[in-house]
């Protein structure tokens, strides 16, 4: 269960009695009710499932756990550098083809 | 066929074919989606019983010879609601989707035939406009409309207004192109970004609806496609415009038409970033989304740069985009590598592809 | 997305999954609760990224696959009414009843209606009073606050047109369910990071004591859900079994307070049926008393049903993390998504479609093996 998607709140007005919300999914606005999360303000991000948002997302966690993810794994690569399956997985696709046999575009 | 059908319920009690239909005792909207109940549908009822070797291709049209002359033919039928969404109606697509059918199968397109069906109260003035719209979209494809029907029915038995057309192209010289004519070391290309034409529509959708900037891609595809074959000719070994039922449905068609398997770079596949947002919120997967002004082309592999030239140059082929190739391994199959590294097998779906929340 | 495609970087992920090859010594069975993480687990290959001992196991969370049977034919009865207009997610259109689905009940006439949220369906019943709108209420806690609201302002509009078919499912009893059951293999889980992000997660450090188990809060992206792997891993590796959150960024220890405020005015622990499963006391919710106008079980009085699963369907063995998809015989022959037997292989995030969709039908290994220059990244 429960897709939700982070979303950047643009626009708080309050409708029939609920607070509602235009929220920015990469470029996609969706009317989505606030009323749970009363503390969220226009710039804030939040996350959102069939149209309520459920909690603020803590932006500062979000760096640093992603910071945290950046440097996973990173020392131990340098080290390994006879694992050439590895390597080549773990690096982005060099061509858009998947044998490589296309040049990079 | 109408006529007949009227007289009394079809008896299919005596009636034989290999396979029964199974699972469902009517119609339910999934045998429309563009997926596996619409392809049990031809398979085991239209096949059998109108059974010739011009429609067992399954091609996007019918290749015909009549008199020395190779004709391609096509029709199809638009029943789209909203009859307006960003970027088109129903009237564009009625012209450019039977204008794409007969391109993808290597022919101009010349003549189409426009039937109406619509319902008694339907406003004059979204009639003009969807017209004017037809008109538009032929003039800018080069073909003419030259016959036509309309038909009204009782209020509450259609959506405002169906569109049929058929249309007539002449096959170019040379040019053998066909769902089952894939080869094993073909590149796969795509002429742009996926998902557009079914986010935009979806975007409309009551119960559904989202602001966004995403517009239906529907284009008649003609012009660039007559390009791609005027530069690498019988290179080009097919064609496709992936309508309903999106990329995947389309892979999966030739996959199965050619007997190869057919491997993509999920990276490689071009999707507009709002169309990716709009399917993250609706749980969509992008490769399954219609789409209206974009074809896939299966190239062998010496002149699959020479036609992603030729793409990139024309106004519709901007986005254009190698995103794998044909291969002997796992026949049948499309498999995607996905962004992880992983691979993962992309199925015909089953019905439509509805948004979830789980 | 911003704090969404972060999350799914390849190059990162890959690292990630050497980290817990190199910790792992040992086999470990850990499941993810939660369909949508089950979803993401298969779409995005990541059981092919951990070390063969490595088994992922895939749990109830899927409220669209344990939603009773009972409850889906008393839906599509009320569906085929006149003068209802019956909503819901999508999820649930596909899902067989004793005799056929929703789509079918549309197919037959049935107003049959997906709408994104359930706000939805109460603008539908605003917009038409001269009908029923029914909303089909089903999820986990994170669906909960939404389908509450739903009844909450239909109730202070005075709707009279409005009802919520409820079927509410939770997870803390579904967990004990499953490591109380004789033959369980679970030794860890991955809690589902919505559901926290509402309820907190204050009600799992009992469990954790009492059977002994790691408990991880983890995402639905690709990063947090190998991260998620990994903090269990080192736990069970390590002999600990604590509760952690490995989703920080949305989920704190109390959850959202306010959501848990109407959820305790709006609903009522109960007993409840899992399809497949059986009973679990307490492990529902139903409307509470001041709400129950609004449930449409009451409103409808349907009668006469009279439930019958296909004897072939072992969904509740797959639920349970008995049997893997694969292993049931029908998988594949009698039940695909074409004619699925069970809800676990309608349901997008159903174990059995999601292996039969993501090509778990061929295994891993043929998969890794085909060529084309598609390198798997299995190295187990």
């Amino acid at each position: 269960m429960c897709l939700a998607i982070p979303g950047k709140v643009e626009e708080i007005a309050e409708e029939n009695g609920l607070r509602m919300g235009r929220v920015n999914f990469g470029g996609v606005v969706k009317r989505v009710c606030l009323d749970y999360v009363p503390e969220i303000a226009v710039g804030d991000y939040t996350i959102v499932h069939v149209g309520f948002a459920l909690q603020k997302i803590d932006e500062e966690e979000a760096e640093k756990t992603l910071a945290l993810f950046r440097e996973m794994g990173v020392l131990e690569e340098e080290l390994a550098d006879g694992d050439e399956a590895f390597a080549r997985a773990a690096g982005k696709p060099s061509s858009s083809c998947p044998d490589g046999s296309c040049s990079t575009p | 066929m109408g006529e007949s059908l009227k007289a009394g319920a079809p008896d299919f009690s005596n009636w034989s074919c290999p396979l029964p239909l199974v699972g469902y005792p009517a119609i339910v909207m999934g045998h429309g989606g563009g997926g596996k109940l619409g392809n049990e549908l031809v398979e085991h009822l239209f096949l059998p019983a109108f059974r010739n070797a011009a429609l067992e291709n399954l091609g996007d049209a019918a290749v015909l010879d009549l008199g020395g002359a190779r004709l391609a033919m096509s029709t199809d039928s638009f029943v789209v609601q909203p009859l307006f969404f960003p970027g088109g109606s129903i009237g564009e697509l009625a012209v450019n989707g039977t204008v794409n059918d007969l391109a993808v199968s290597g022919a101009a397109p010349r003549f189409l035939s426009a039937s109406f069906i619509l319902e008694e109260g339907f406003p004059l003035a979204q009639l003009a406009a969807i017209v004017e719209a037809m008109a538009q979209a032929a003039a800018t494809a080069g073909v003419q409309i030259v016959t036509g029907d309309t038909k009204v029915v009782e209020r509450g038995h259609g959506d405002g207004c169906y569109i049929n057309t058929a249309g007539i192209g002449v096959l170019r010289e040379g040019i053998e192109v066909g769902p089952h004519r894939a080869r094993a070391g073909d590149a796969v290309l795509v002429s742009g970004t996926i998902g557009d034409h079914g986010m935009a529509i979806m975007s409309v959708r009551e119960g559904l609806e989202f602001e966004s900037q995403i517009r239906s891609d529907c284009a008649a595809l003609n012009g660039m496609i007559a390009e791609v074959l005027d530069a690498a000719g019988a290179e080009v070994h097919a064609m496709r415009d992936p309508t309903r039922g999106g990329l995947a449905s389309t892979l999966n068609e030739i996959a199965q038409a050619s007997g190869v398997g057919i491997a993509i770079d999920e990276a490689s596949v071009p999707v507009r970033g709002e169309v990716q947002s709009a399917c993250e919120l609706l749980g969509l997967d992008p490769v399954y989304v219609a789409n209206e002004g974009k074809a896939v082309f299966f190239v062998a592999p010496e002149a699959a740069e020479t036609v992603l030239a030729v793409l990139r140059a024309h106004p519709l082929g901007r986005d254009a985009a190698r995103i794998g190739q044909v291969t002997a391994e796992h026949p049948r199959m499309l498999v995607a590598r996905t962004a992880m590294g992983a691979n993962r097998v992309i199925p015909t779906q089953i019905g439509e592809q509805l948004p979830r929340i789980c | 997305m911003k704090y969404l495609t972060e999350f799914r970087n390849g190059e990162i992920a890959q690292r990630m999954a050497r980290e817990i090859h190199a910790i792992a010594t040992r086999p470990w069975k850990i499941m993810e609760v939660c369909g949508g993480q089950t979803h993401s687990i298969i779409r995005n290959g990541i059981d092919q990224m951990l070390p063969a001992g490595i088994e992922m196991i895939h749990g109830p969370g899927c409220p669209v696959c344990v939603t009773p049977l009972e409850l889906i034919d008393k839906a599509l009865k009320i569906a085929a009414q006149p003068g209802v207009i019956f909503c819901s997610f999508g999820d649930m259109l596909r899902v067989p009843g004793t005799e056929g689905d929703l789509f079918q009940v549309k197919g037959a006439g049935g107003d049959v209606r997906v709408v994104y949220s359930p706000l939805d369906a109460v603008e539908l019943a605003v917009k038409n009073p001269e009908k029923q709108v029914v909303f089909f209420g089903v999820g986990f806690e994170t669906t909960a606050p939404a389908n509450a609201m739903s009844v909450h302002v239909a109730k202070r509009r005075g709707l009279k047109n409005f009802s919520l078919l409820v079927s509410h499912v939770l997870v803390p009893p579904a967990i004990a369910a499953i490591l109380e059951s004789p033959g369980n293999r679970v030794q860890g889980f991955l809690l589902a990071g919505h559901v926290c992000s509402v309820m907190g997660y204050w009600e799992y450090p009992p469990l954790a004591e009492k059977y002994k188990v790691p408990l991880v809060v983890t995402g639905f992206e690709p990063l947090d859900l190998l991260d998620g792997i990994r903090r269990t891993v080192i736990q069970l590796e390590a002999g600990r079994h604590e509760v952690e959150n490995a989703y920080e960024r949305i989920v704190t220890f109390e959850g959202n307070r306010a959501a848990q405020k109407l959820l305790g005015e709006v609903f009522e622990v109960t007993d409840r049926a899992w399809r497949g499963i059986g009973v679990i006391p307490k492990s529902g919710w139903r409307l509470s008393q001041a709400y129950r106008e609004f449930d449409a079980e009451e409103r409808f009085q349907i009668q006469g049903i009279r439930t019958q699963e296909s004897a072939l369907c072992r969904a509740g063995d797959v639920l349970r993390g008995a049997i893997k998809p694969a292993e049931c015989a029908a998988f594949g022959k009698e039940c695909t998504p074409r004619h699925p037997l069970g809800a676990t292989m309608v349901s997008s995030e159903g174990a059995c479609a999601a292996y039969f969709n993501y090509g778990r039908f061929l295994s891993a290994a043929d998969l890794a093996s085909a060529g084309s220059g598609l390198t798997g990244v299995a190295r187990g």
